[in-house]
């Protein structure tokens, strides 16, 4: 007969260790645990299984069933019970298993997570974090690939963060489940095996910047979550000198690093997977365009998804972005 | 008091053929099948088994990007699939296999949305059965507006109108959807049969994460008859369906059958179920297999001999082998089949997008 084999528990976490995004998420979250016993995981699978994912792999065991929650198949339940435990004192971590599946709790996230800290006068606060492992790359079937970020970066009374690496990602995530407001962090599932030395005692800057995460001087690439590597990887192998920034904060935008990145360059090319038409690549080439008018070479130009429902996989390397169109958007702005 | 969801008495469960192949008979659920009908449901059985598991040999080899099994439940797809009528609708999950089979729809079809070709691609009202559905439970609202139009469109109530059928699992049941469907079908008394899978697996939480009372018993607070039938006796899944689709034409209403099956493999090819349930389970439902037990009664009874289990048996391996075939040979979709079928009127934005990106493309060959 076979066991179950039960997720070995692993070593408090310190120093510097290797880690892949996934495993950063999962310290993230342990640490957080071990420090605020108000902190709860919420989901469907994350106890027993660990996610889907592996992201919550071993905190059950470590924590018990109590602050680690298998619930019942309902997201709109995930959402809105994590609002009466934030209510009741709580700091729920809810995972939403896949972007797609996000919708169920929409009406929870937008008509009552937002709004309820202003409808108490700032009496009441909800400090419950949204876990959404997003985009795609990864071959999935439908509504496993999708970029639901602006719905709720529509949405006032959100953050909304996006993780692109292992650092921000053991990081960011312990600053949102800190973080008094409700919180929506967008994980880049194609990203979730990618590894980087995690230093435990340097924090990363906070989720609120955003970070030149490779200096340049000829056109600034403006991106986040999964799109941050393929900038880097573009970047890379152009010859001209390209300045990446990672967003990192959606809602709200770290505005002032972004402008004083492209009055440096000139030239701006916003990267998402999310669809062009209504994404916040629009807001951002707006702000921009408003703040640097004078210092800009082009306008501010975008790639992102088509006006199309995220595709069948195997068209899905035309839907995303990748170093050609990124860089054909760039020789565009050097044309103009 | 609550009753434990897996220990409803087995006297409220409908089983017209017992795991070892014995035939037994229910007051509410008389069954007469011809011999030629009861070789007919063996086979069927066989044959989904075959190309289901040569779905995942496909999905091994890369082919497929994941495949949800039906492992288990094939007395389940095949007993409720076999009792529809031409005009009845399906509305499926993504694991409805054999039901697309009893609908004659190519189980190719199915291959195209599992290896990416398309979202789905086929035609609901060729087949009777609607697309898949990923959105849990969504599609029992569907179902049951659909089944609210049958009623608007004459000859419901009459015994010869259509229905709809709603598939959906033991985790479906937790959502506002279903919840909701079930409001709707009770109050407008609509023409539809919710028919619930019980696998008892919703990926890794177990039924009691979902419920507390066995799931058939829902239907009374809703207002309508739940039954619980052995999911893995393909004669009492037919039995079951065949009277609660007749209810729903005659005017009677939705009614709620839970198959009390089980999910003998993963959830997908990318679950690892060793994480999260014992062996010991999967060994005790192996017992109660669907198929082995219509194969005892064929044999004891004499209404099928070797020959004929050895034809099945060849049948269900060619076809197994062609699905192979057909599925090496599908086509990858044309980048232009992005752009295709979002509108039916012309769009402004979308045009503008598929003409840049075929200029895009054809910089590349310049």
């Amino acid at each position: 007969m076979t066991e179950v084999t039960a997720p070995e528990q692993s070593a408090p976490l310190t120093g510097t260790q290797t880690l892949t995004l996934a495993k950063a998420l999962n310290a993230g979250m342990r640490r957080a645990m071990a420090e605020d016993p108000k902190v709860l995981v919420m989901g469907e699978d994350v106890g027993r299984l660990g996610g889907v994912f592996r992201v919550t792999d071993g905190l059950q065991r470590e924590f018990g069933e109590d602050r680690v929650i298998d619930t019942p198949l309902a997201e709109s339940g995930i959402i809105g019970t994590a609002i009466g435990m934030a209510l009741r004192g709580y700091r729920p971590v809810c995972e939403i298993q896949f972007d797609g599946f996000v919708f169920p709790a929409a009406n929870q996230i937008i008509t009552q997570l937002a709004k309820m800290r202003l409808r108490s006068l700032g009496q009441v606060t909800l400090p419950v974090v949204v876990r959404i492992p997003c985009g795609g790359g990864i071959g999935a079937v439908e509504h496993h690939s999708e970029s639901p970020e602006a719905y709720f970066a529509h949405t006032a009374g959100l953050r909304v963060v996006a993780c692109s690496n292992p650092v921000d990602a053991y990081w960011m995530l312990q600053e949102a489940i800190a973080c008094p407001d409700p919180v929506v962090f967008f994980e880049p599932k194609r990203r979730y095996w990618d590894k980087a030395p995690v230093d435990t005692e340097a924090p990363a800057a906070p989720m609120g910047d955003a970070v030149v995460v490779r200096e340049g001087t000829d056109a600034t690439l403006l991106a986040y979550g999964p799109m941050v590597k393929t900038c880097l990887e573009a970047a890379e192998a152009d010859d001209r000198s390209l300045e990446v920034v990672d967003l990192r904060s959606l809602s709200p935008l770290d505005t002032p690093a972004l402008e004083a990145s492209v009055r440096k360059t000139g030239r701006c090319v916003v990267v998402h997977e999310a669809p062009v038409f209504g994404g916040l690549g629009g807001e951002i080439a707006a702000r921009i365009t408003e703040a640097c008018f004078y210092h800009l070479e082009a306008p501010v130009l975008r790639v992102g998804g088509f006006a199309t429902p995220y595709p069948a996989s195997r068209l899905e390397d035309h839907y995303l972005p990748d170093l050609d169109r990124i860089l054909d958007t760039v020789d565009r702005t050097f044309a103009w | 008091m609550t009753v434990d969801a897996h220990t409803a008495r087995d006297a409220e469960l409908v089983q017209l053929l017992t795991p070892e192949g014995e035939r037994l008979e229910h007051p509410d659920y008389p069954l007469s099948l011809s011999d030629q009908q009861l070789r007919d449901l063996y086979r069927d059985l066989v044959v989904v088994r075959a190309l289901d598991l040569e779905s995942v040999a496909l999905t091994r080899r890369g082919e497929l990007g994941l495949w949800p099994s039906l492992l288990g439940q094939e007395a389940a797809q095949v007993g409720s699939g076999r009792a529809l009528g031409a005009g009845d609708m399906v509305f499926p999950t993504y694991r409805e296999h054999a039901v697309a089979y009893c609908r004659g729809m190519p189980w190719l079809n199915i291959l195209r949305l599992f290896r990416g070709v398309n979202h789905a691609g086929w035609d609901p009202k060729e087949f009777g059965f609607h697309l898949y559905t990923i959105v849990i439970g969504t599609q029992t609202l569907h179902a049951t507006g659909y089944a609210m139009g049958i009623q608007r469109d004459g000859h419901h109530g009459t015994g010869i109108g259509d229905t709809a059928l709603a598939y959906f699992g033991d985790g479906a049941t937790s959502q506002g959807d279903v919840n909701e469907s079930f409001v709707w079908a009770a109050v407008y008394n609509a023409p539809i049969v919710f028919f619930c899978q019980n696998n008892q697996w919703a990926i890794s939480e177990p039924l009691e994460r979902q419920t507390r009372i066995p799931l058939y018993r829902r239907a009374q607070g809703f207002g309508f008859p739940g039954v619980r039938v052995d999911g893995n006796d393909v004669l009492a899944c037919l039995a079951v369906t065949r009277r609660a689709l007749d209810r729903a034409r005659t005017g009677q209403g939705p009614s709620l059958i839970e198959a009390f099956t089980y999910r003998m493999g993963a959830h997908t090819t990318t679950d690892d179920p060793t994480r999260y349930r014992h062996s010991d389970e999967l060994e005790a439902w192996k017992l109660k297999d669907p198929i082995a037990r219509v194969k005892a009664y064929l044999s004891r009874t004499g209404l099928a001999n070797a020959q004929f289990f050895e034809e099945v048996d060849v049948q269900a391996a060619e076809a197994a082998v062609e699905l192979r075939a057909a599925c090496l040979a599908l086509p990858d979709p044309s980048p232009d089949a992005l752009f295709q079928h979002v509108y039916a009127a012309p769009h402004r934005l979308l045009e503008e997008e598929r003409a840049a990106y075929e200029t895009y493309l054809a910089g590349f060959h310049d």
